[in-house]
């Protein structure tokens, strides 16, 4: 910049405002999402007794005990077994199905493709108030109630367009020439695949594979119409049960809600810029 | 799932011809298969089943009668049918609102800070990927009319602050919205942040040697830069608001005394506690086309060049 500038930018830099009201109401805005989060922290380390004294602030005496007995009251070793196979089921399966999909849809232009996209993304906005009621008597008559394989199948099918669209849009990135040279050293479709499609796109698998992980780990409307025996309960139905049986005992329901958070929370700040493009991109459109 | 005689191509041993047409069509469709399939059995066919059993009196079980526009007419006269509608309608203007403000606000003051930058967007995150159960779970405890904090803060001297805040029938739905929005607005947040990241900053340099204040900066280059982000979240707070139905049926099942009823518990009671499938049918059918008339006003009038 020339000279006659700097006076203004002198005078720019002056009146630059302060960021101390920024910090403030930043501050402010985060005590209001992290107070309810304390707060269910300290009422898991305290006793029953304590908590009938004392059921907003900090523990005078803290103990561990609730941890332990809320994994045996409620029921935690069999449900988080059944989260878990949920969750791999689900990741697994929308992983193939949008893996397969979203390659067609960006390598190979059939026809009617364009249509189907169309398809896609108006079955995308469907309202799960639409399909639940006939999905439910359906799936009983196909005796995929109170069965994780038929949970599965529905979170297979409510997750893979968005997981589609996210793929085919990695998927179209790749230059072809990339696969045109894997295919004149004479590499087969699955070779081709192997070594050459998934090394590139695999981070959009793993932005998925969170994104429905954790969806399917959380959800609780379809968990909760479609399997009513507790032995098959998801840790979300479960711990909801859970908490209508010991409502005066905060304590444990507290150590509960952790036991289920913590490994979601471990995830998220682990992965926590994953997390946010694949949940911004995909939570708007599901 | 991915068998290799699926996609391999087959270079010899059909004709030529059919061979490009199992390589052209029947291959990349074969790919697509299961995602159609499964689309289909639970999307699609159960969502034109809806349409069909709104008109019948289907009870779940067995056979149903087709009963023209019975269920319809009832719903016309159903008082918690209106009830319902009104607080979607409520919930709808305090999501327009509230959350978009506080996401607008915290995105705007996040975006001129560099220190803690990622501390606050990632605290702010946090909520959103708190299961529903625990998210409701904790508020029940703090709302609870006996120990919390309503009754702590009494005690405190702040008589006024003693509120049965999921039990009032007066303002249990502002209750039940405030603890869904605690977990939806860092999520609007994060999105509006991301958005205001590639707004022009010279045009803030701009307005502040024309010497424009915060507020003008904010009004007439914040918002009008991430214009296209916010008329989306617009659109689907306006549909979330009429599809509405977690968040109410953990804390209140549309109670006490319908005080917090929505069209969606209202069609979930109806179809898995009392047996009306097709009534139950006929709610849905109703939302849903509810939903497809605000999308579709929306987007007529942008295409009448209405700036929204």
């Amino acid at each position: 910049m020339t000279h006659t500038h700097l006076p203004v930018l002198f005078k720019l830099s002056r009146r630059t405002p302060s960021l101390l009201p920024n910090y403030v109401i930043l501050t402010l805005l985060a005590l209001f999402v992290a107070g309810p989060l304390i707060v269910l922290l300290f009422n898991s380390l305290k006793t029953t007794s304590e908590i009938g004294v004392n059921p907003l602030g900090p523990p005078i005496y803290i103990q561990f005990q609730n941890f332990p007995d809320a994994w045996n009251k409620g029921n935690y070793a069999v449900t988080i077994r059944n989260s878990v196979i949920v969750v791999a089921g689900t990741v697994t399966g929308v992983c193939l199905i949008a893996g397969l999909a979203a390659y067609a849809l960006a390598r190979l232009n059939a026809p009617g493709f364009g249509l189907f996209s169309l398809y896609l993304l108006v079955g995308t906005t469907l309202p799960i108030t639409l399909f639940l009621v006939p999905l439910f008597f359906l799936w009983t008559r196909l005796g995929l109630t109170d069965n994780l394989f038929g949970l599965m199948v529905i979170y297979w099918a409510t997750f893979s367009p968005f997981a589609t669209f996210l793929l085919r849009s990695y998927m179209v990135a790749i230059p072809a020439d990339f696969e045109d040279a894997a295919r004149v050293d004479g590499a087969n479709d699955w070779q081709v695949i192997r070594h050459v499609i998934i090394p590139i796109v695999w981070p959009g698998f793993l932005t998925v594979a969170l994104v429905a992980g954790l969806g399917a780990w959380n959800e609780y409307i379809l968990a909760y119409t479609f399997i009513q025996n507790d032995e098959l309960k998801t840790v979300v139905t479960s711990f909801s049960a859970f908490t209508g049986r010991f409502t005066r005992d905060w304590g444990l329901t507290s150590a509960g809600a952790i036991i289920m958070t913590l490994p979601v929370i471990a995830f998220f700040l682990l992965l926590q810029r994953r997390f946010i493009e694949g949940l911004t991109q995909g939570g708007l459109k599901g | 799932m991915l068998t290799s005689t699926s996609i391999r191509p087959f270079p010899t041993r059909a004709t030529p011809r059919s061979s490009r047409f199992i390589q052209r069509v029947i291959k990349p469709w074969l790919l697509l298969l299961p995602l159609l399939f499964f689309n289909v059995v639970v999307i699609l066919a159960p969502s034109l089943g809806t349409i069909y059993y709104a008109f019948t009196d289907w009870s779940g079980l067995g056979d149903a009668q087709w009963t023209g526009l019975a269920n319809f007419q009832r719903l016309l006269g159903d008082t918690i049918f209106w009830r319902a509608f009104g607080n979607n309608l409520i919930w709808c203007i305090l999501f327009l609102t509230v959350p978009i403000g506080m996401a607008l606000l915290g995105a705007s003051l996040l975006a001129n800070i560099r220190r803690g930058q990622t501390f606050f967007r990632v605290l702010y995150f946090a909520p959103y990927v708190i299961a529903s159960v625990v998210v409701t779970a904790l508020w029940r405890n703090i709302f609870n009319p006996s120990m919390g904090i309503g009754v702590q803060l009494a005690k405190l001297g702040l008589l006024w602050a003693d509120i049965k805040f999921l039990g009032d029938s007066n303002i249990v739905l502002y209750s039940v919205a405030f603890i869904d929005n605690w977990h939806w607005w860092g999520f609007l947040l994060v999105i509006y942040f991301a958005a205001m990241q590639s707004v022009d900053y010279s045009l803030y340099e701009h307005a502040r040697l024309e010497g424009a204040n915060r507020w003008q900066e904010f009004i007439h280059i914040t918002l009008p830069g991430i214009r296209p982000t916010l008329v989306f979240t617009l659109l689907i707070t306006v549909i979330f608001s009429f599809l509405a139905f977690e968040y109410v049926w953990l804390l209140t099942q549309g109670g006490p005394a319908n005080a917090s009823e929505m069209l969606s518990t209202m069609a979930y009671k109806s179809a898995f506690r009392r047996f009306e499938a097709g009534y139950a049918a006929a709610i849905g059918l109703t939302t849903s086309v509810i939903c497809l008339v605000f999308g579709t006003l929306f987007v007529a009038l942008r295409r009448r060049g209405w700036e929204i």
